[in-house]
């Protein structure tokens, strides 16, 4: 067995502030324990033994620091990911965006884009994409790039086809996109109006209003004072009566404007009514 | 052994129902320590499977955490379909919706070895049957933090797997049957 790289609590600390006075990104926010994971993970994969050595790299070469935050980051994804939720979406949700003349969507650290694709096909089987502008913004620009082609590997299909009939969708999967050899493409309709753009949460600001907001499975990562800081961003990010839609096992009952919100469904569904 | 205030990590896989069951059935009235149990289930099967705990808990609950939640003694705490569990320095739980490790989402490895950093030596971590090799990392970053490692009896396994692999990592673990295993459990919460 090779030996592990060794990262103690104090060392991830130290990286963190590297980093920060550095290249000016600021991890101070993150839950320590996976992001101490995911230092491990880059030292592994770069074959760095210590914490002295990653600081020697990332200070090394230009590239470093991309490569370090393109890797940092938790970057798996689904599409129809808990289709329960998406029933929910689909039911009690989308009904009332269908109200609005622009339907305005923002999906806060979106990865690769499946969760976007996802809500284009229920906006879409609702007759409501073409009237719809779907933001979806992510810190990683890797991402973003990747989720610009809507290019998926064919493998996950299979899975997605099952999550999206789970979810209550009843048309032909296959047809939202095309195989070709072992990848797939998301159709060109579905995509029409997604405008995806890079946004780090921790450091940038309100750039639009929203009837709904997706950020699932991101505040996970942050600790709670960052939690609260980006919830109070997206609640002033909500149009009035908004909805808010979190990752299944996140709860905004730490946050101060937890008042400001009424719980629509178990299912981390919010509607801002404040 | 200290008794009280400590956590006992509980990690199982294919065969290890009957064996939980027979702890979770053992257990006193109320509990002084923490339990905190991953298991392998299937992916994407709504399963009211922290109910089925709580049947054979003596309907002590069963708390499947949310994020950040703070861990408290005297509950028995179950790790989410579909993310890995750790434990941040605050005592607190976080989420972590990362890759599989070891094919697995929760992992018992990641719980482990985090837990480890945290609670030190008062650490209880026990390995059942499964047919992968799971928990065996994990528990040799519970024996370097000064715990306890437990393993279920291979023979005694449905699959023995999960527990050859964890003591052939770790040749300072302890093998248990599971009645033996059980009353431990039972001790330690007394
Ligand atoms: C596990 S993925 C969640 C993807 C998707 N929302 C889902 O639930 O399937 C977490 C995403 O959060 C992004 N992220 C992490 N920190 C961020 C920040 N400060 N600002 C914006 N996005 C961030 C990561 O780059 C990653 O793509």
């Amino acid at each position: 067995m090779k030996p592990e790289p060794e990262l103690s609590l104090q060392d991830v600390e130290d990286i963190v502030e590297v980093i920060h006075s550095n290249f000016g990104y600021d991890f101070k926010g993150y839950a320590r324990a996976s992001l101490q994971r995911r230092m491990l993970r880059v030292m592994d994969t770069l074959n760095i033994k210590t914490a002295g050595q990653l600081q020697d790299f990332l200070l090394g070469t230009d590239c470093a620091f991309n490569y370090f935050l393109e890797h940092i980051t938790v970057n798996v994804t689904e599409m129809f990911r808990d289709p329960e939720f998406y029933k929910i979406i689909r039911s009690t949700v989308i009904p009332i965006l269908a109200s609005y003349p622009i339907i305005k969507i923002w999906h806060a650290g979106c990865s690769t884009g499946e969760e976007v694709f996802s809500m284009a096909i229920l906006l879409h089987e609702a007759g409501l994409l073409q009237r719809s502008r779907i933001y979806g913004t992510d810190v990683n620009h890797v991402n973003i790039e990747k989720a610009k082609q809507g290019i998926l590997p064919l493998e996950v299909m299979k899975d997605y086809t099952h999550n999206y009939m789970q979810s209550g969708g009843v048309h032909d999967f296959a047809t939202y996109y095309s195989a070709r050899y072992k990848q797939v493409i998301i159709d060109k309709k579905l995509r029409s109006n997604l405008i995806f753009a890079q946004h780090n949460l921790v450091a940038d600001q309100v750039f639009n209003e929203f009837q709904l907001i997706f950020c699932r499975n991101v505040l996970i990562y942050f600790n709670k004072e960052l939690q609260n800081k980006v919830v109070k961003l997206f609640y002033d990010s909500l149009a009035p009566l908004g909805y808010l839609a979190l990752g299944s096992k996140e709860t905004m009952h730490y946050t101060p404007v937890k008042h400001d919100f009424a719980t629509v469904d178990k299912e981390k569904i919010y509607r801002r009514i404040k | 052994m200290q008794t009280g205030n400590t956590l006992i990590l509980i990690g199982g896989s294919a065969g290890s129902m009957p064996v939980l069951f027979q702890i979770l059935e053992g257990l006193p009235a109320e509990i002084t320590s923490t339990i905190v149990i991953v298991l392998h289930r299937q992916k994407n099967v709504i399963s009211e499977f922290a109910n089925i705990l709580t049947k054979h808990a003596g309907n002590k609950r069963i708390i499947e955490p949310e994020d950040k939640q703070l861990i408290l003694p005297g509950n028995i705490y179950l790790a989410p379909q579909n993310y890995h569990l750790l434990i941040e320095h605050d005592f607190t739980f976080s989420l972590d919706y990362s890759e599989l490790v070891n094919y697995s989402r929760p992992s018992i490895d990641v719980t482990f070895e985090s837990a480890a950093q945290v609670f030190k030596n008062s650490i209880t971590g026990i390995v059942l049957s499964g047919a992968n090799s799971d928990g065996a990392s994990g528990l040799s970053t519970i024996i370097s933090q000064g715990g306890k490692a437990l393993v279920q009896d291979p023979a005694s396994a449905e699959y023995p797997m999960m527990p050859e692999r964890a003591l052939q990592q770790n040749p300072l673990a302890t093998h248990l049957s599971p009645h033996k295993i059980v009353r431990l459990i039972a001790w330690l919460n007394t």
